[in-house]
């Protein structure tokens, strides 16, 4: 018991200290504790995921519900690093637009426990409680401004859409059950080997949609952009990065852990799944002019490579996506560090408009975000080309040209929008500059990720052979 | 000197940062400083080149000054030059610093100006050094930032179309070739250029969609690389881009465009497409001489019916250009020797005539050939000039247009006589609006009011122009500068072409005799 027990200590940890949290707020200082509360727990992530990093525990848990190895250490990791600085990055938000509520750092810290059991799950139900977990506590930071009409829209959005999508994924999951007999990964994975029952394809394709939900990928991604315009940008932004790689990590598991000796029975569905992505959000983006519904769209396309290095069913394809997740959260972290300071006096502003001539009135975060959206973008020397080179690679060697050559044109198309943003920065018409009193975080997170995206560090500061171990540790 | 190359290639780089990071304010003081500062890294750039020229073995066919670090992703940092790079490395390094002079008169945002082009100084001088292929592709690519920014900032009234059209173009051609490269390291398990060199790719006929491949393998990554260079060459008929991005630039822009950037697609062929897949060449050859010559005719009759001289004189490049691929695809010793030569020439007398133009753009703020007439009156060192120019663009005997012209013909005319005949009909319609252009702008009356008081070249630009006139005599009249350090390469290149593709006929021969 104790064994089992030692497993999941991070998440025990965790737990406590989110109820204790809540227990001390709401008897003392309440939303005045918002502040030390955010900074607290971003403490509290970083620590814990250090100590995870450096702790080289592997093992299986609670007779393998829990599953523990370099894969969800990776996962978990990206997930609790991410979480931290985008909780640090929204609390000047939140104090300047009267959300500073105590509930958010510990509605976050839950969210990030349901990511972590998502992502080490050895089981079908474990996996589900992780994501209800996590998918609980973000429907309600969606809709944390209630006086807004938006906001509100965009909490039932996602819940309604995501009560679906869980639906969609239980019933894939009571397929599997009936067919496999068990919903536990080892179990599911001897059923399903040489010639799959019916029934268990179709639980698979069932899970894969509801799945396919969770990450946003196209034809699942309708929620997306009304979401991601409708939330407070903090929780975009959150909504934007570790729920992202836990979906994701959660999808390579489900397909690798569970059904990985039928590989080609998923990878034409994912492959198709990434196809789909990467054209919308390509194509999609063209259009928008609120710069939170670009960046859904942009992530849309984004979650399409990311499945292009999981469709080729390779160790080399989970690495090349668990590179790219990474290198997705760096470059959206750096973006939304930017949006969350696009305000005109004092109000909030999400016009790509607002950012004509940003070159001449603040020209280092011009050069910063021009980085950024060259790497979102893919062209190189940036990081995000690194990205889709490791992710194209993993496409050819698994024989899926076609798919590396869709994904390149996709990546032209959307240059477009990238380079728009660029545009409007450097060559637009003059126009009433946005307020310059930036915090310094986000100042700080915008030139470190601008940084980054140079490429300059040997082995991408270690990234490349830690996403290798895990690739190796999900893929046998 | 283990590293000299990269020393060249990332010095403007550097000088870049410099400029980015420590300069600060916009007045006078300040622009003065971003433009000295960006002239003395040009300037020493180019002095430290000549090491490399001084140190650079003609005799050996093979890569020289080699360095090589291990980076990440398995990917390799590795520079070299070989006969074919080292001539392409010093036009970037003699072009740069005149190209910094001629935009001395640039006031709005000088300093964002300069590192524009630094930063485009080093990676054009990376694209030549790579010898790795996704090192080539990152500096082949990464060029289109800086160009992207020139244009769309710096540009004429429609730069906002140009810049994309030229970005978005470029980019796709380019995508493909990645996926080839990729493809290229899955087969040969490395991307170090001299290893892929040596290596062979299939050529077993192979089919896709139901279509059958001759040259399998071969000739669907040669298509692929075809995409990327074509456009950037740029051949008929992917050069649409072209004029529109010449027309929009800057002139320091039109320069470097022209100059060095056309470059790099004849230098890919060289690089990739020839040694890497020569069946697929030899398949492939006859549409790429065929298009050349269609170029060749066709932009030179668009180029004649121009009313913007800079529009003329994109149109002259694109017909230039085809000579080159003509040379290339020739693939005999002649051909690619004058394929090289030309591209050199090119660099010279196309920068050189967009410099003029822009002399006299900065004077009257107007490209219409029909705003100008009678210059010579005025004007009596351009009116030289321009003519020394124009001619070297026809391909006079005695300047350096001509023996490109002439070696690639000579080349072609071994392998496809009917091409080098369209070919040739071609320097005949260059003569044409060359000469027009030459007539309408700078002989006849001085009748127009606003031209009264134009005044002929300044100090400075004499100053530029004249390095400029002395490279084009010189190659004009002593060819075998050039010739003797491409010689032993392309040599070698043409050698392992003619072994590579002497299987094929062998191959096709006894496919003969089993039918």
């Amino acid at each position: 018991m104790s064994a089992d027990l030692n497993i999941i200590l991070p998440e025990i940890v965790l737990a406590v200290y989110a109820l204790g949290a809540l227990l001390v707020a709401v008897y003392t200082g309440k939303d005045a504790l918002t502040r030390p509360l955010i900074w607290l727990t971003a403490a509290v992530f970083v620590v814990v995921a250090f100590w995870i990093g450096v702790s080289s525990e592997v093992g299986t848990g609670f007779t393998a519900m829990i599953v523990k190895d370099g894969f969800s250490r990776f996962a978990e990791v990206t997930i609790l690093l991410s979480a931290a600085i985008v909780l640090v990055l929204s609390q000047d938000y939140m104090a300047r637009f009267g959300l500073s509520k105590f509930e958010y750092p510990l509605l976050i810290t839950l969210a990030v426990i349901g990511m972590m059991v998502m992502v080490s799950a050895g089981n079908l139900l474990t996996l589900y409680m992780g994501l209800e977990l996590q998918s609980l506590s973000m429907y309600v930071v969606a809709s944390m401004r209630r006086d807004n009409v938006k906001s509100t829209e965009a909490g039932l959005k996602y819940f309604v859409l995501g009560a679906l999508s869980s639906g969609l994924l239980l019933y894939g999951i009571s397929l599997t059950y009936g067919y496999a007999g068990s919903t536990e990964f080892a179990a599911v994975i001897l059923a399903a080997s040489g010639e799959v029952p019916l029934g268990l394809l179709f639980g698979l394709v069932f899970m894969l949609a509801g799945l396919a939900f969770k990450v946003s990928a196209a034809p699942f991604h309708m929620w997306t952009p009304d979401v991601y315009e409708g939330a407070p940008t903090p929780v975009t932004t959150f909504m934007a990065t570790a729920p992202k790689v836990a979906a994701i990590c959660m999808f390579a598991r489900v397909t690798h852990d569970a059904f990985g000796n039928v590989v080609e029975d998923w990878q034409q569905i994912i492959a198709l799944l990434s196809v789909l992505s990467m054209f919308v959000g390509a194509i999609a983006a063209i259009g928008q002019r609120d710069i939170k519904r670009l960046m859904a769209y942009s992530s849309i396309a984004h979650m399409g490579y990311a499945l292009m290095g999981l469709a080729a069913g390779t160790v080399g394809g989970v690495e090349a996506m668990l590179l790219y997740m990474a290198i997705y959260v760096v470059m959206n972290i750096g973006t939304f560090a930017f949006i969350l300071t696009m305000t005109r006096d004092g109000l909030e502003t999400t016009d790509i408009m607002s950012l004509n001539r940003l070159s001449e009135a603040r020209p280092g975060a011009a050069l910063a975000l021009l980085l950024l959206m060259f790497s979102l973008a893919g062209i190189p020397p940036t990081l995000g080309f690194f990205a889709k080179y490791a992710v194209l690679q993993a496409a050819v060697d698994a024989g899926l040209v076609w798919l590396a050559v869709l994904g390149v044109i996709a990546s032209v198309i959307g240059a477009f929008y990238y380079l728009r943003i660029v545009y409007y920065m450097y060559f637009g018409e003059t126009e009433a500059p946005l307020d310059n009193d930036v915090p310094v975080v986000q100042m700080v997170a915008l030139a470190a990720s601008g940084i980054l995206m140079l490429a300059l560090f040997p082995n991408l500061l270690g990234l490349e052979p830690a996403a290798a171990a895990a690739a190796a540790a999900l893929v046998r | 000197m283990d590293n000299l190359l990269s020393i060249v290639t990332f010095t403007p780089m550097i000088a870049a940062a410099i400029l980015a990071l420590f300069l600060r304010g916009d007045d006078a003081a300040a622009q003065r400083n971003a433009k000295w500062l960006a002239l003395g890294a040009t300037t020493f750039t180019f002095i430290v080149s000549l090491f490399v020229l001084s140190g650079f073995d003609a005799a050996d066919p093979g890569f020289q000054l080699v360095e090589e670090r291990d980076w990440f992703l398995g990917l390799k940092y590795k520079m070299g030059v070989d006969g074919i790079s080292v001539l392409f490395v010093m036009l970037t390094t003699f072009l740069m610093p005149l190209v910094i002079a001629s935009c001395w008169d640039v006031t709005t945002r000088v300093k964002d100006y300069m590192v524009a082009f630094l930063v485009l100084e080093s990676l054009m001088i990376g694209v030549f050094c790579a010898l790795d292929m996704i090192l080539f592709y990152l500096f082949f690519e990464a060029g289109l930032i800086p160009m992207f920014l020139i244009i769309g900032i710096w540009g004429g009234a429609n730069r906002i179309y140009a810049s994309f059209k030229f970005f978005l173009y470029t980019l796709l051609g380019s995508v493909l070739m990645l996926v080839a490269m990729i493809a290229m390291y899955l087969d040969a398990g490395t991307t170090d250029i001299p290893t892929l060199l040596a290596h062979q790719f299939s050529y077993a006929p192979l089919s896709v969609l139901g279509l059958d491949v001759v040259g399998g393998a071969q000739t669907l990554l040669w298509l692929a690389f075809f995409a990327s260079f074509a456009v950037k060459m740029p051949m008929w008929p992917v050069h649409t881009w072209l004029p529109d991005a010449h027309v929009q630039a800057p002139t320091a822009g039109s320069v470097v465009l022209a100059a060095i950037l056309l470059k790099m697609g004849g230098y890919g062929f060289l690089r990739f497409s020839l040694p890497m897949f020569p069946v697929g060449s030899e398949v492939m050859g006859p549409l790429v001489l065929w298009l050349s010559a269609i170029a060749i005719v066709y932009t030179s009759l668009v180029a004649m019916m121009q009313e913007d001289m800079k529009k003329l004189i994109a149109y002259s490049s694109v017909a230039h250009m085809g000579f080159v691929t003509m040379g290339i695809f020739a693939a005999n010793q002649q051909g690619i020797d004058g394929a090289i030569f030309q591209m050199i020439s090119h660099g010279f007398v196309s920068g050189a005539l967009f410099l003029c133009v822009g002399v006299i753009y900065d004077r009257m703020h107007t490209r219409e050939i029909a705003a100008y007439g009678g210059l010579v009156n005025r004007m009596p060192a351009y009116a030289l000039v321009f003519m020394l120019f124009t001619l070297a663009n026809v391909g006079l005997p005695g300047t350096s247009g001509f023996v490109g012209e002439f070696l690639t013909l000579m080349g072609v005319f071994q392998v496809n006589t009917w091409v080098a005949f369209v070919a040739t009909t071609g320097v005949i319609f260059s003569a044409c609006y060359a000469l027009w252009l030459y007539r309408r702008v700078v002989f006849g009356d001085l009748i127009k009011e606003s031209l009264r008081s134009i005044t002929d070249m300044t100090g400075r630009e004499r100053v530029i122009f004249a390095p400029l006139v002395v490279a084009t005599i010189l190659l004009g009249v002593y060819p075998s500068l050039i010739t003797d350090i491409i010689g032993p390469s392309v040599a070698n290149l043409v050698e392992t072409y003619d072994v590579a593709t002497s299987d094929l006929v062998l191959d096709r021969a006894v496919a003969d005799a089993g039918h």
